[in-house]
């Protein structure tokens, strides 16, 4: 027996075994996302026969859940993950690697840059649902005014044209809040360098990229562009948007529905969406977003690879921005008409065929968060880049030791 | 943890009875076993366990398999006390009680001391209406205190402005996230020990402060030389459990600023909190927690010490 007719027999059996104890497959989605789940799920349950049960996880305690239901073995079957979690729960050995199960799976227009995000050691973890990069939201009005009819490209147009709109209609140009760590990651992600070196023992923050991306960022404060401010501080950021307070923002899709919603009809003209400046043209950003995995304690695999599969239909990731606008990972829902000829989105289309992944490591959310905790210090006392750097890979290396011990084992 | 201060052991085997277990030690034995093996179970056991984790580096891998579990020592204690994030946080965490703890303390006093003069009218409604923060929601009262706090629309701003003053970004600045805090807390707080204060003060036999007038003391000696001495004992017990509940400074950083901003509002605990349950590193948690508690005792007993030298019966 092959292991695909093994699947298959597997498959018959389990699906027989549900029908009979009737237990519906348990699927945990998270936050705007889980909301909509049951909606999503509904053609699911109609086409199968299936039941699902979709619990409701906030952002906010999701990452601890799951690893306290780890630790409790009450993992659901499917479940929605940040995508820089999987290497968190592949080191656990919790996600059942998909690899063998998407054989017959068409998956050859997903974009490379989120799909490598799921691989772990050459193991496909996680299937990507939704994707999430960087850009730049912009006031094309106020762009216009001192004379900038396109968003500059690279980041020496991107500097010229703050200067021009600081000396001109807004004061300092860009919101760049020093407790997001997105801006800094994505401008680091642009460089050749990548961010860990030695297998992703040790932190590589002292390499030329890096260091430019610091340097560059710091500027930008610097300079007055960006005022020293933590997002706590705006207390409304699309009416300041509107007002003027800044002209350019970094920021993820989800903003393209609030600020169609958020602001009034005749706003909506003077704000669009662009690529992320690059050292040199176009940069690259960010690669992130949510992708479903299957645990590896589920009864009923087979059950629960039919509905990630049906989850990544082009038709209902169609509908799942429709009710959320997250956008779809994959080339073929994209080609919807609804997706196709809407302007503000499809700058994200092109920011995505340029969207690179982080590290694969357990310790990243951590890493990051220090990353930008060492660059806001830096950005508030004035600390050198080198000094910085040098300091930040230190502490980097302290929080790799135990991965290092790890790796000298096997 | 460290609310108890010193407890009294009972001599095992009484001399009357000689070594064997006597019926009425039976009896008592079986009494206490009850409430001591809920204690031995859900007080005794987690610290226990606390203490051998600590000796570990528990951590996300072990969690997968305990092959990854290295039995380090005291390398935790080590680590913990070359992290410069740990000074800081214990920096911020003795602003916060060297500030605190006095503050919230006087406002407490000044408030009993205020509702139990005469010329105060409505004693009930004030009463209540002082110690309504107490019970009020912590996360509640954060949200508006953030608005209040806040730096372009929040209502003291527009006070600091009116008076003159340049306004003040209290949570996003790193020097005015603290005091903004200390504010917060004392405000939160003040209302519970104003209550045990009131206590004390009305055991206080009111005859002394007749002969006190007869003698000619005036309103500040009278509270010197009387209230003060007889809130003593009071005032003792009311800084020890302050001092132990403003260490372990958690839940005010954690709505309102998340610690930041750059870490000027970080506690011992928050940092312990994140250690431990945002990135699963059990094995240094608790080896933070361990060092909180020591420095919670040291610091009770010496409160004790200073006391005892002043002349002051506890």
């Amino acid at each position: 027996m092959n292991r695909r007719e093994w699947l298959a027999g597997t498959a018959a059996l389990t699906a027989a075994g549900c029908a009979r104890s009737d237990k519906p497959l348990v699927f945990w989605g998270m936050g705007r996302e889980g909301e909509v789940a049951q909606e999503l799920l509904q053609g699911f349950t109609q086409e199968t026969g299936l039941a699902v049960q979709v619990e409701q996880l906030p952002w906010t305690a999701a990452h601890e859940k799951l690893l306290t239901a780890f630790a409790g073995d009450a993992t659901p079957d499917v479940a929605q993950l940040g995508n820089t979690w999987v290497a968190e729960l592949a080191a656990l050995n919790a996600l059942e690697p998909l690899t063998p199960w998407i054989a017959g799976f068409d998956h050859g227009d997903y974009f490379s840059g989120i799909w490598a995000t799921n691989e772990i050691d050459g193991q496909l973890l996680g299937l990507p649902w939704y994707v999430d990069t960087r850009l730049l939201f912009y006031r094309s009005d106020l762009l216009a005014q001192v004379g900038w009819r396109e968003a500059p490209r690279s980041w020496a147009e991107w500097m010229r044209c703050m200067a021009a709109l600081a000396a001109g209609p807004v004061q300092r140009p860009l919101l760049l809040p020093s407790n997001e760590f997105e801006p800094l990651l994505a401008l680091a992600l642009q460089q050749d360098d990548r961010l860990l070196k030695d297998g992703d023992t040790r932190g590589n923050f002292s390499s030329p990229g890096f260091r430019r991306a610091l340097g560059f960022y710091l500027d930008l404060m610097r300079r007055g562009f960006a005022p020293l401010q933590s997002n706590q501080e705006i207390s409304n950021l699309w009416h300041e948007f509107a007002k003027g307070t800044f002209a350019f923002y970094i920021s993820g899709p989800w903003n393209i529905g609030e600020f169609r919603r958020r602001l009034p009809a005749a706003f909506q003209g003077q704000w669009t969406t662009a690529a992320l400046p690059g050292p040199n043209g176009p940069g690259a950003s960010i690669a992130g977003g949510a992708s479903l995995a299957m645990f590896r304690r589920s009864r009923a695999k087979p059950a629960a690879w039919k509905l990630i599969e049906y989850l990544s239909r082009p038709a209902v990731q169609g509908r799942f921005y429709e009710l959320t606008g997250s956008l779809p990972p994959r080339e073929k829902s994209w080609a919807l008409p609804l997706l196709a000829a809407d302007a503000q989105a499809r700058a994200f289309r092109e920011q995505l065929g340029r969207a690179r992944p982080v590290p694969p490591v357990p310790e990243w959310e951590r890493i990051m968060q220090e990353m930008q905790l060492f660059a806001a210090h830096a950005a508030h006392d004035g600390t050198p880049v080198d000094a910085t750097v040098t300091a930040l890979d230190k502490s980097v290396d302290v929080m790799l030791e135990k991965r290092r011990w790890m790796r000298s084992r096997t | 943890m460290s609310g108890r201060i010193g407890t009294r052991i009972a001599p095992r085997f009484s001399p009357r009875f000689g070594p064997r277990l006597g019926r009425q030690e039976l009896a008592a034995w079986s009494f206490a076993l009850p409430a001591l093996s809920v204690i031995g179970l859900f007080f005794m056991l987690p610290v226990a366990t606390g203490l051998a984790l600590s000796l570990t580096d528990f951590d996300l891998y072990a969690l997968a398999s305990l092959k990854n579990l290295r039995f380090v020592g005291i390398d935790n204690y080590i680590t913990v006390l070359q992290r410069p994030l740990f000074w800081k946080a214990l920096g911020n965490t003795l602003y916060f009680v060297a500030v605190g703890v006095p503050l919230s303390v006087g406002l407490s006093l000044l408030f009993a001391v205020a509702l139990q003069s005469k010329l105060v009218r409505f004693k009930p409604v004030l009463r209540t209406a002082l110690f309504s923060p107490v019970v009020a929601t912590l996360v509640a009262v954060a949200v508006i205190w953030r608005y209040l706090l806040h730096t372009r629309y929040g209502l003291i701003n527009e006070g600091l402005v009116a008076l003159g003053f340049s306004p003040v970004d209290w949570l996003g600045d790193p020097h005015w996230s603290m005091p903004a805090i200390i504010l917060f807390a004392a405000w939160k707080n003040f209302g519970g020990n104003m209550i045990i204060f009131i206590a004390a003060l009305q055991a206080i036999p009111e005859d002394l402060y007749e002969a006190a007038r007869l003698d000619g003391a005036k309103t500040w000696a009278q509270f010197r030389h009387i209230t003060l001495p007889g809130l003593a004992p009071t005032l003792l017990m009311v800084s020890i459990l302050t001092i132990a509940g403003y260490f372990q400074l958690f839940a005010e950083p954690y709505v309102m600023t998340q610690g930041g901003p750059l870490e000027s509002t970080k506690s011992v605990l928050y940092l312990m909190f994140e250690d431990g349950f945002k990135w699963w590193n059990l094995g240094q948690a608790s080896a933070l927690a361990f060092v909180l508690f020591a420095i919670i005792v040291a610091f009770s007993r010496g409160l004790l010490w200073l006391t005892r030298r002043l002349g002051v019966e506890a």
